[in-house]
């Protein structure tokens, strides 16, 4: 058992519990906050699969753009929806709570049954990967090859995102503007 | 060696959280989060699987676009939840059930 699997391990394990407890807790602040952590553990899964370059992006968008974004609609949309929210799920939810644990535990079986039925090590494509000598080695650099990739074989997709992004932030300040009164 | 199972599983559970979530939570924000969970899974699946593509990076370039295209998505579902609070003063999608006034 080697460093980089017991790094995976801890990383997973810190992944999936602060999920759980993003999915189970009753504070909701504290919830979004416990999102912080499951998504730096995911950044750090992304460096074991090596890929670096998109767990720097993945900190830099998800943990400094998206999740400062949530925590400011919380604050924004008042106290006392909140309070009424939480007082109400006490009372009739667990019913439908255990509907959707047996949901997802369900549609959890099946992945892993799917997962192991394919038996991902062993696929075509992969074994001719290595056999062709093209995953991606612990010394090679992909930082470069990303840049060079985005600027000649992906390039149509890189233009439709920015389009994207641009409608995107266009219809978002849109939509948040003061109403006018007519 | 770390086989491509383990990234598999972990995101299969991932997503199945967040579609626990996304099915149990009665505030559109929690919701929203679900929805992130169950795109983070996906994500850690194009990554783990681009492992073995060193030269047209497809996974992890996608990975990448698939990140961006999160980050639009909350914004303008950000941008509809303040709305919908400021209009009917509650963020629970099972109370938001008028098409107009």
């Amino acid at each position: 058992m080697n460093i980089a699997q017991i790094l995976f391990y801890l990383m997973s394990f810190i992944t999936l519990t602060s999920a759980i407890f993003v999915a189970s807790t009753k504070n909701l602040v504290r919830s979004v906050f416990m999102f912080f952590i499951t998504l730096l553990g995911l950044a750090g899964l992304y460096v074991l699969s090596l890929a670096d370059f998109v767990a720097i992006t993945q900190v830099v968008i998800y943990v400094g753009g998206i999740l400062v974004l949530i925590l400011f609609a919380f604050m924004l949309s008042g106290k006392e929806t909140l309070d009424a929210i939480q007082k109400q799920k006490n009372q009739f939810i667990s019913a439908n709570k255990a509907a959707s644990v047996i949901l997802a535990v369900l549609f959890f079986v099946v992945l892993i049954l799917m997962i192991f039925k394919v038996d991902v090590n062993n696929l075509v494509w992969i074994k001719k990967a290595i056999g062709q000598n093209s995953d991606i080695k612990l010394n090679s650099n992909m930082t470069d090859n990303i840049g060079i990739n985005l600027m000649t074989r992906y390039l149509l997709p890189f233009e439709a995102i920015s389009i994207l992004l641009m409608m995107a932030l266009v219809g978002a300040a849109h939509l948040s503007r003061k109403e006018q009164r007519q | 060696m770390i086989t491509m199972n383990d990234f598999l599983i972990v995101s299969a559970a991932l997503f199945c959280i967040g579609l626990f979530m996304l099915v149990s939570k009665r505030n559109a924000i929690q919701i929203l989060i679900g929805i992130e969970l169950m795109l983070n899974a996906a994500i850690l699946n194009l990554v783990a699987f681009g492992k073995f593509d060193r030269f047209a990076n497809g996974g992890q370039m996608f990975a990448l676009f698939a990140i961006v295209l999160a980050a639009a998505t909350t914004a303008v579902a950000l941008a509809i939840i303040l709305n919908v609070y400021r209009r009917y003063k509650t963020i629970d999608p099972a109370k938001v059930d008028k098409l107009r006034d």
